[in-house]
């Protein structure tokens, strides 16, 4: 939360289950109720999960939609309800490759580099985002917190190969051009917001 | 013939008696089939595929996982079996590192002796691993990844035994380690020191922390005087380093080797554990008069002292406020020793000799210091003794036993049984029952409370007086326990908890056992140690009753309780930030509010304060002057909900009063 810096808190929208928690909608909220909020929403994840231990993953997927990433402090909160230790959940937490422990940009960019998508060339795809983004392999989210820029192993979209995800958007037969138009695009749309 | 069904075993007929896996059948019938991953007191889990067999008809499978049934037929080494171990092992190899001649775990290291078993004589493929780092943070334990095989036989002995869960699988495939939560180090988390994970790690990833060097620094200075006590169940312990039977009494011999290390006196825990019992069964009789406070849990175990600290706040209450017998030869060893002794106070180094690797967690505590010094300098575990006896090149075995020193060397047997589960029960009734019916005690022995169950309960009766007594170990099961008495579920009397299977004979810093009946017949060594000696109740100790006249006063008086007794406090599980909640900026003139949702106050409904509390505060336009955020422990959890406000803290904490402590605190500050 503390990296989350206000302009991007304003506009964040993570589905329903945060207007459901306070009544408000992301719109009236100004820059600190968003901890509130998302506190609220944590524990209305909590309690619509029935502190079910075994609902951990779905939990964890919630918070994360919530949150963008899995912060530290959250997971050891949500232990002691769920009657896990932290070491447990943070166990899991780090099995799943799809789960953040560091905040992601608000787009988080999935290029795939599986066989069929590197073959075709996805890793100049890569190395055009992480110049323009001024981002790699170690240091994936740009520091406006806009963009994190990942690899994947395989979208299952391979006929459209080179794949690209932008959030839940699927890009085919993406070039290095094209990719940059598309990040383009959004940081224009973002400064307008 | 017995009725049991059969199987065949490498073409032997072999019964089928209740085991609940094949590596148990073929145990039972003499075959040591080689595993990591499998423990007879943990769950099954399959991951070392090491112990395969071949079932005619089914192929190969791994026999901890497979249920014996009548007629099959079982091969343990065919060629191929051997081959998969070897290269299974092999890849194990490739990524340990490979420090052998210089591991802690040398001695009792299992991937060393598979190796030479199943005859593995190269290793093929390269360490693809980067270099970890180790974790030398905890007192009482080192975590070295790089020599972990991932078997997770702590992993499982950690929550399954403990209930603790320090550490778990981190990350995957390749990446896979065992840790602490967010890469923490142990001694920032919930670790409680019992060194169970050491026990059962077949190799050197986690070991208890030597203090061996300090030692020898000690006694090689002459200036020093250092003085040792050995805890009772070293005595039936050590033997088993130097190839005696497991539970062979060997105090002559312990004494002889620590006096030709250079030890100036050599002591016995065992006083200390006398003066602790009539401590401990006074404050318990007291409390039973009363009918308060009860059940009376004991305290002599750090880890679950420790444990009760982090996870049972509400029974912190029911704790013995004894303290163990090492602080408590530790404190009267600092007061009454430089006079005995004839020496400067300075100069006096104290070391204990203890089967525990929580020992060396407790003796570092802040409150068990006498002028900024700790009361005993050193603690050094069963293992790391005997290796400075080797060191040293003593021949255990042909020492000539001598006698432990007076007068902080003389025991009765009742603080000898200490070392086992039901000891301390046994030593406080003794005591107890002979205090209560005021009648002279005949029977010593009180088989009842006697056993090797992890859970076990006893009746006794005392003239008009009946005590029900639970003795358990494994700290689920204390923290089962825990709950229970959280609950008024139960009606105990005296529950006596030990941390390590079997008691402290099951200790982490002891040889690590190489058989299951290792910790009964250490038990029993115990029991016997007991028969010879010639006093079995603490109130017979003449030398403990001349220490109450000289030094200590009268039992559980206000000398008594300055050296003998301490305090619990409420521990934080775990050093993780906290959560703001509202009001979150740079803005240091707000009003800090924080909540405390650790699992004592969370109970207590800290979690819907928090919610009401917020809601009030933005209700009123004030998040602009409060900054509200959660946090997880106050230390202070028998008083929860924990509020603390600025530099106030609010115990017992309620909507209204939370409310009327900010307006307070408001008008008091005017606006910037």
């Amino acid at each position: 939360m503390d990296n989350i810096s206000p302009a991007h808190e304003a506009s964040c929208s993570t589905g329903p289950a945060e207007s459901t928690a306070t009544g408000h909608t992301s719109a009236e909220l100004s820059a600190t109720d968003l901890e509130t909020q998302q506190f609220n929403t944590v524990c209305e994840i909590l309690r619509r999960n029935n502190n079910d231990p075994a609902r951990l993953i779905p939990i964890l997927q919630q918070i994360q939609k919530e949150y963008r990433y899995l912060p530290e402090e959250v997971l050891t909160f949500i232990a002691t309800p769920l009657r896990l230790r932290p070491a447990q959940v943070f166990g899991v937490a780090t099995f799943y490759s799809h789960f953040a422990l560091k905040p992601h940009g608000k787009y988080t960019i999935r290029l795939c580099d599986g066989t069929a998508c590197h073959v075709r060339r996805s890793t100049g795809i890569l190395n055009a985002l992480y110049e323009r983004l001024n981002v790699d392999e170690e240091r994936k989210t740009t520091s406006d917190q806009l963009f994190t820029v990942e690899t994947v192993s395989c979208l299952g979209a391979c006929g459209l190969a080179p794949v690209m995800l932008v959030n839940e958007k699927v890009y085919g037969q993406v070039t290095p051009e094209k990719a940059l138009e598309i990040v383009e695009e959004i940081i224009v749309k973002e400064k307008q917001a | 013939m017995d009725n049991h069904p059969t199987l065949t075993l490498n073409g032997r007929t072999v019964s089928i008696r209740g085991e609940r896996n094949l590596l148990e059948v073929a145990r039972q019938a003499g075959i040591d089939i080689p595993t990591f991953c499998y423990h007879s007191e943990l769950s099954i889990y399959g991951a070392c595929r090491l112990c395969l067999v071949d079932i005619e008809g089914r192929g190969i499978v791994a026999s901890c996982s497979v249920a014996p049934e009548p007629g099959m037929v079982v091969r343990t080494h065919t060629e191929e079996i051997r081959e998969l171990r070897r290269i299974s092992l092999e890849l194990l190899l490739a990524n340990h590192e490979q420090s052998c001649t210089t591991c802690a775990a040398s001695r009792s290291c299992r991937l060393q002796t598979l190796c030479r078993r199943l005859g593995v004589e190269k290793v093929r493929f390269h360490r693809t691993q980067k270099e970890r780092p180790v974790d030398h943070s905890s007192v009482s334990l080192v975590r070295d990844p790089n020599k972990c095989i991932l078997c997770g036989d702590c992993v499982r002995a950690c929550t399954e035994i403990q209930n603790v869960g320090a550490i778990d699988f981190i990350h995957r495939g390749a990446e896979t380690t065992v840790g602490p939560a967010f890469g923490k180090n142990l001694a920032e988390g919930e670790c409680v020191n019992c060194g169970l994970c050491a026990t059962v790690c077949p190799t050197g990833a986690l070991t208890p922390k030597p203090e061996i060097d300090a030692v020898w620094r000690d006694l090689n200075d002459p200036q020093k005087t250092v003085v040792v006590q050995v805890a009772p169940a070293v005595r039936v312990g050590i033997g088993e380093a130097f190839g005696l039977e497991p539970g062979s009494i060997e105090t002559g011999r312990l004494v002889a080797a620590l006096k030709a290390l250079g030890f100036d006196q050599v002591y016995d825990t065992s006083f200390a554990a006398d003066l602790t019992v009539i401590e401990e069964a006074t404050e318990f009789l007291q409390r039973k008069a009363a009918g308060e406070r009860l059940p009376q849990f004991t305290s002599c175990c750090p880890s679950w002292v420790k444990f009760a600290e982090q996870f049972c706040p509400e029974v912190l209450p029911n704790l013995s406020t004894c303290r163990s017998p090492q602080q408590m030869f530790g404190a009267l060893a600092r007061v009454t020793l430089p006079e005995t002794l004839g020496i400067d106070p300075e100069n006096l180094v104290i070391v204990s000799v203890m089967p525990c690797t929580a020992k060396k967690y407790e003796a570092k505590l802040p409150k068990f210091q006498t002028g900024g010094r700790p009361d005993v300098d050193h603690v050094l575990t069963t293992q790391e003794l005997a290796v400075m006896i080797e060191e040293a090149g003593l021949q255990f075995r042909q020492l000539e036993p001598q006698s432990m020193d007076m007068p902080l060397g003389f025991k009765t047997g009742a603080g000898v049984i200490f070392g086992a589960s039901g000891g301390v029960t046994e030593a406080v009734l003794r005591f107890a029952v002979e205090k209560v019916t005021g009648v002279r005690l005949s029977r010593i022995d009180f088989d009842e409370v006697r056993g090797e169950g992890s859970v076990r309960e006893a009746t006794i009766s005392a003239g008009n007086t009946t005590l029900k007594l639970a003795m358990v170990h494994g700290l689920r099961n204390a923290h089962d326990l825990a709950d229970k008495v959280a609950r008024g579920e139960c009606d105990y009397d005296l529950i006596e908890v030990m941390a390590c299977p079997g008691g402290c004979i099951g200790g982490a810093g002891q040889p690590v056992p190489k058989e299951l009946q290792t910790r009964a017949q250490r038990t029993s060594g115990l029991y016997q140690a007991d028969k010879g000696l010639q006093l079995h109740k603490p109130q017979e100790n003449h030398l403990v009753a001349h220490c109450y006249q000289t030094c200590l006063g009268d039992v559980g008086g206000h000398r008594a309780h300055e050296l003998l007794h301490t305090t619990h406090q409420n521990r934080r599980r775990i050093n993780s930030r906290g959560l703001t909640v509202l009001g979150q900026d740079n803005n240091s003139d707000k009003l800090k509010v924080t909540v405390c949702l650790g699992t004592g106050c969370f109970l207590r409904g800290s979690h819907s304060l928090l919610n009401a509390l917020t809601e009030r505060i933005q209700q009123h336009g004030l998040k602009d002057r409060v900054q509200v955020s959660a946090t997880f422990c106050f230390e202070a959890c028998d008083r929860g909900p924990n509020v603390r406000m600025g530099e106030t803290s609010l115990f017992r904490c309620t909507l209204d009063s939370a409310w009327d402590a900010i307006l307070k605190e408001l008008e008091a500050t005017p606006v910037a």
